[in-house]
């Protein structure tokens, strides 16, 4: 065999590298990105002549925890029908025994990539706000997250929100049948104390602890509080601050008890209405209805001059 | 591990590897797994002894011969502990202690007795080593690395090759060689590839996508068995496969 070059080389490992759809409805076109996972590859579906985004499992090699989590990712998916959650198309399996599932593909930015194009503070809470209430369904549903960071968000081209990435999240044992209808096939709930999950700088401390019975909705919280501190810029206000400042509290009884709690204080905050997460002095308190009331203050203050100027006139 | 095993197109299923046997008991079975060991590293062991250590080419060639005859006889790789390292690591570990212990003792004579253990073709890892120059930003162990993961791809060809031959299945290495390891900047179509060999254009997908599979499958079935553990060869996969190289 003659020497193979660099270029050559880099080829003949993407080729490797590439899943093997023939067995498939979908054509190959390129990869979009790894995760700790899988693979997100863009496909063509050639049925119904559309693009698709297909996951597959990343490593060659299954074992039966990996295989059995990504059929469960697609689950959890399929069960959460909510605009803010990447619609599952189909779920396979490869000719080399991978695991892949087909979803809507999305076309945009991740939050993190959003961000540093330089949307105002006022749209990204808003975003924020939009990921706060997807989560806060999913939680309404059983299923805990884990894993919220600014790089498994979508802002699609027209603004919606995406929350993508469920490959580690948990089902509440109470919402098992709702999500999967055979429960001899449930996988959910299975990680075993003192794993790990999730990504290092956005996991609440009892996530980081491996502490897997103690997580729930709150560790959401946690996270999402993460996310909402890398939006924040050096014109947040102090009461966007103590909103981070309580959603990601060290001890979980002292964050927003859910999701919909730290939406509602997000709401509040774009609305300049006082906040749970902090308490104004009366400065502040009028200030923010100075801020609010900006056009009443403004006429006061008009006609307030003009009575001061009639008063100086009329007597001169 | 015959081709067939293969057939179901799945990955190769775990098996005792020749990092395993390298150290075993039984001596026939030992010098087997070294002998394959020797053909998976001997290239890039080769070039990392000229490269980092600055070996002549007589030099190199010794130590390399003799890296692998002192393995052997020592029975160094009896003391990989895969739960430390990759194999690749502690392998180029010893090969470091042993190139300076070598050097220390200014020894120079060739291992055994003056007799090749292993046949292998120094003059064309020379003529690599000349007509490819080395970046001087590449430290030595990424270019042991890049080297070895080189050698990986290049016997997963051959292999590839002698398969297709003994299969009689030349045109689906023919239309990868073609297609995946072409050399020339021209453009290669399906289009072009399917007038080349009188085959339609679906064929000639059909071809290469199985043409691909199954080098695939034979670059995880070289992997596999220079590994250690499932977990180095998760690791190695992922290194070797995912990886750009620098």
């Amino acid at each position: 065999m003659k020497w193979i070059s660099d270029e050559k080389l880099n080829r003949l490992r993407t080729i490797v590298n590439e899943p093997d759809f023939s067995s498939t409805k979908y054509t190959f076109v390129k990869e979009l990105g790894r995760g700790g996972m899988g693979t997100v590859y863009l496909a063509e579906d050639r049925e119904l002549n559309r693009l698709v985004a297909v996951k597959v499992l990343n490593t060659p090699d299954i074992t039966d925890d990996l295989r059995r989590r990504m059929i469960r990712e697609a689950q959890i998916i399929a069960g959460l029908e909510h605009p803010g959650i990447v619609p599952v198309h189909d779920v396979g399996t490869l000719p080399d025994n991978r695991i892949f599932y087909a979803m809507k593909f999305v076309r945009g930015l991740r939050l993190d990539e959003y961000a540093a194009q330089g949307a105002s503070l006022r749209d990204r809470l808003r975003k924020f706000q939009a990921v706060c209430d997807t989560v806060a369904f999913a939680h309404a549903h059983g299923v805990i997250h884990r894993d919220l960071k600014p790089q498994n968000i979508m802002i699609g081209s027209f603004g919606e929100v995406l929350v993508l990435d469920w490959g580690v999240a948990k089902i509440r044992s109470e919402f098992h049948q709702s999500i999967s209808k055979d429960p001899s096939q449930s996988v959910a709930h299975q990680t075993m104390d003192g794993t790990v999950i999730g990504t290092r700088d956005y996991m609440s401390p009892e996530q980081a602890r491996g502490e897997i019975d103690q997580i729930d909705e709150r560790a959401d919280v946690y996270s999402l509080g993460a996310v909402l501190n890398f939006l924040l810029d050096d014109k947040a206000t102090n009461t966007a601050k103590a909103i981070c400042l309580k959603a990601m509290a060290h001890e979980r009884e002292s964050r927003y008890a859910t999701a919909a709690e730290l939406s509602a204080d997000i709401g509040r905050l774009l609305d300049a209405e006082p906040v749970l997460a902090y308490r104004e002095n009366a400065f502040e308190k009028v200030s923010r209805w100075v801020g609010k009331n900006r056009f009443l203050v403004l006429l006061i203050l008009a006609y307030l001059l003009m009575r001061i100027f009639l008063i100086f006139t009329s007597r001169h | 591990m015959s081709h067939n095993e293969y057939s179901g197109g799945r990955f190769p299923a775990t098996r005792c590897s020749v990092i395993a046997a390298a150290c075993s008991e039984d001596v026939a079975e030992r010098a087997h797994a070294l002998d394959a060991l020797c053909a998976a590293y001997w290239k890039p062991v080769y070039k990392y002894i000229r490269l980092k250590w600055q070996a002549t080419n007589e030099d190199a060639k010794d130590l390399t011969q003799g890296f692998f005859a002192n393995a052997f006889e020592k029975d160094h790789f009896a003391r990989y502990d895969a739960g430390k390292a990759s194999f690749q690591t502690f392998l180029r570990s010893c090969l470091d202690g042993f190139v300076a212990n070598e050097r220390k003792a200014g020894s120079r004579l060739k291992r055994g007795g003056d007799v090749d253990h292993y046949s292998l073709d120094f003059a064309a890892a020379e003529d690599e080593l000349a007509a490819h120059a080395v970046s001087s930003t590449l430290n030595p162990e990424d270019y042991f690395h890049r080297e070895w993961v080189r050698w990986m791809f290049t016997l997963a060809v051959d292999t590839f090759r002698q398969r297709c031959l003994d299969s009689d299945r030349m045109v689906h290495f023919q239309l990868f060689e073609r297609y995946d390891l072409n050399d020339d900047n021209r453009e290669v179509s399906y289009a072009s590839l399917g007038q080349e060999f009188g085959l339609e254009p679906a064929t000639v997908n059909n071809y290469l996508a199985a043409a691909r599979r199954d080098f695939r499958r034979i670059v995880l079935e070289k992997l596999r068995e220079i590994t250690a553990t499932d977990e180095e060869f998760r690791t190695e996969a992922r290194s070797l496969l995912g990886v750009e190289v620098k």
